[in-house]
């Protein structure tokens, strides 16, 4: 039982359905990321639990009271939209008072809770504005403060930052982090940018085509995800997933992979339950960041294979160097230090990191799980 | 005016200047003729205008037609002039165009944002009511309103024009609240806004441009209306225009011209006052309904 519980629940916009079998428990405190392409059904479980959305199966339980049916304005949640939807003929200072309005409270209260909030996200002196003479940055500032005034147990967010430029979406993400750290509130938030989904939750829920592909936290998400999928869908540059086969050597499993000349080499694997695979294809999971050269190679790692191949194209990007090679007919990206001494056209010898490395099943595009 | 013009797009002579502005001219004079005529004829005594001197200044300048018209003349059977029936088409045509209003713009509200099944097939069939000639619902309203007792009354003809008007009035109102953002309605369901609070506190206060333009349609369609008036209200009911027929067409002694024109200007003074005070917001409010975002 946690605090937030999403139970089996399912959404059909008349006989299509968008989400299925969903099922997903967060506990008191925690950030739970939903991130996935687009389309995925992301905002339309977002407002099932705001309950904008019928539940067409299943249950939405908050604290242990089921939600299904219960109007959005007493499910003690508040939510902060894309758009941020704050009301244009109000004051900011209005527009964050107004659900407290609503629910009755008195005015004397409303003006503390106010100038509290103000105060807290820094807008004490936009209160008497219209949010027409805003920036995108305030505004979203006062669509954070009209949720946080309620003091809800769940705040919802939809894909909050979308809407700004790059550099203050960084601040903003930041921003919310703090927050979330200073008041400890449950949060479930909706994304389909990878990076800000791991660096701001504590648990993620994977989404694609109306399922949950995976929950877990960050580390796992993207140390051992469950399928070719989460695997590339989280990580920029996205994971390499290369055709391999698995042999033995020495009675211990490695995968073999062709080189650009096509020649075979050998990648000795961690895992030694892939033994059972011996003889058949596999897909082979490789980040970006997990290919370096000898110096840079993980000094924790116990697996640290060779490889010597020809660099394709080298793209320095300022702290990096993100190399490209063939391994197994598909191009392959490296992360290397931005000092690495690399030269398209040349042969180099990777150290890779097979500690990290990952297989799948090419039927089931699952992970092999040792 | 010339040297602050000269970096426009356009760059025109002169001559072609002149050109132009002599032809605006030109066609403002040619529109303006008859409201010349009209407020020309209305201050000169009957003698002048049977005297043939139809576009001539008057000579004898005199407020008299317009006093009779508005106080002292023949109207049906009673020398009332035109006043009774003004503060008739008033207490109809406002509550009318308030009502039509209110009702256009919940509808609109309901139909775009608390959206239903088949609702669309409803508005369809509002929006025919937009299509549908008078005449066609002339003997059908008859009985209707026979069979709410409201034959001959005010409230009668009240309910005619508010059936009538909902259409537009809906037309209007759903159009420009379909491009309100709907994530607006929203937040205030989460904030705990009710159904009513909603519209009144959220969705009103944004629809000024709207709700001038639908004012000012519905109150000129209303004011202007001749056939309700004439088959639903009766004799000291009548509305302005009805009124305005019967003085012109009354048969008994000389025709008064002059207190004719008078009348006429009467009747159309409050859609001219209103054009005057509120055109501005009219068009404003006609580009909000058409240009998106
Ligand atoms: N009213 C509706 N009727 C039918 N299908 C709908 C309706 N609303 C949403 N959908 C479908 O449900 C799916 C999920 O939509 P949703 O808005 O939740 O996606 P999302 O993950 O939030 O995407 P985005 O990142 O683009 O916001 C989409 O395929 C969409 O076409
Ligand atoms: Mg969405």
């Amino acid at each position: 039982m946690g605090f937030l519980d999403i139970d089996n629940t399912t959404k059909s916009y008349g006989a299509v359905e968008v989400l299925h079998k969903v099922d997903i428990s967060v506990e008191e405190g925690k950030f739970l990321v939903l991130v996935g392409p687009s389309g995925c059904g992301k905002s339309t479980l977002l407002n099932m639990i705001a309950g904008l959305e019928d539940i067409t199966s299943g249950e939405i339980r908050i604290k242990d009271v089921v939600m299904n049916g219960v109007h959005p304005s007493k499910r003690n949640i508040a939510m902060v939209f894309q758009s941020y939807a704050l009301y244009p003929n109000m004051t900011v200072g209005q527009n964050i008072t107004f659900g407290l309005e609503m629910h009755g409270t008195p005015k004397a209260e409303r003006e503390k809770a106010m100038h509290d909030v103000a105060k807290l996200l820094q807008i004490e002196q936009l209160l008497d504005r219209k949010p027409g003479a805003l920036s995108g940055g305030q505004r979203q500032r006062v669509a954070m403060g009209r949720a946080l005034v309620r003091n809800p147990d769940v705040f919802l967010f939809d894909e909050p930052l979308s809407n700004l430029d790059a550099k203050l979406r960084v601040d903003m993400r930041t921003e919310i982090k703090k927050l979330h750290q200073n008041l400890g509130t449950t949060i479930v938030y909706v994304t389909h940018d990878q990076i800000e989904a791991m660096t701001l939750s504590t648990r993620i829920a994977v989404m694609n085509g109306g399922y949950v592909q995976q929950l877990g936290t960050p580390q796992e998400i993207y140390d051992t995800p469950a399928n070719i999928f989460v695997a590339t869908f989280m990580g920029s540059p996205a994971m390499n997933v290369v055709p391999a086969t698995v042999r033995l050597a020495n009675g211990r499993p490695v995968a073999e992979v062709a080189l650009h000349d096509g020649s075979l080499a050998e990648l000795p694997f961690s895992q030694d339950n892939l033994a059972a695979w011996e003889g058949r294809d596999i897909l082979l999971g490789i980040r970006p960041e997990t290919i370096t050269d000898e110096d840079a190679a993980d000094r924790k790692s116990s697996n640290i294979a060779h490889l010597t191949n020809r660099i394709v194209v080298t793209e320095p990007a300022g702290s990096d160097t993100f190399v490209s090679m063939t391994l197994g007919g598909k191009d392959v990206i490296a992360r290397m230090r931005s000092d690495a001494e690399v030269r398209p056209g040349a042969d180099f010898t990777f150290a890779v990191n097979m500690e990290k490395a990952v297989a799948f099943d090419p039927a089931s595009k699952n992970r092999i799980v040792p | 005016m010339s040297v602050a013009m000269q970096d426009t797009a356009i760059r025109t002579g002169r001559a072609v200047r002149v050109l132009i502005y002599l032809f605006l001219l030109l066609f403002a004079l040619f529109y303006l003729l008859p409201l010349y005529v009209m407020l020309v004829n209305s201050v000169k005594p009957l003698s002048e205008i049977t005297g043939g001197g139809m576009m001539a200044l008057p000579e004898v300048w005199t407020i008299e037609p317009w006093l009779k018209a508005w106080s002292t003349a023949q109207i049906g059977v009673e020398p009332t002039g035109l006043k009774p029936y003004f503060w008739n088409s008033i207490s109809m045509v406002v509550p009318a165009v308030a009502i039509s209003t209110i009702l256009g713009a919940l509808n609109g509200y309901v139909l775009t944002k608390w959206r239903f099944r088949y609702d669309t097939i409803l508005f369809g069939l509002m929006l025919f009511a937009c299509f549908i000639p008078f005449q066609i619902v002339l003997i059908p309203m008859a009985a209707v309103l026979g069979f709410l007792g409201l034959a001959g009354t005010a409230s009668g003809l009240v309910l005619v024009h508010v059936v009538y008007g909902i259409g537009f009035s809906t037309l209007y109102f759903r159009n420009y609240y379909a491009v309100f953002p709907t994530e607006l309605v929203r937040a205030a369901q989460i904030d705990g806004a009710s159904f009513f609070k909603i519209f009144w506190r959220i969705l009103l206060p944004s629809s000024g441009p709207i709700a001038v333009v639908c004012i000012i349609w519905q109150f000129t369609n209303i004011w202007n209306d001749f056939l309700f008036g004439a088959s639903f209200a009766s004799g000291d009911g009548a509305p302005m225009t009805v009124a305005l027929n019967n003085l012109v067409q009354s048969s008994t002694g000389v025709k008064e011209y002059n207190v004719h024109f008078a009348g006429a200007i009467l009747a159309a003074l409050p859609t001219l006052l209103v054009y005057i005070v509120a055109g501005r917001y009219f068009v404003r409010g006609l580009m909000a309904g058409s240009v998106k975002g």
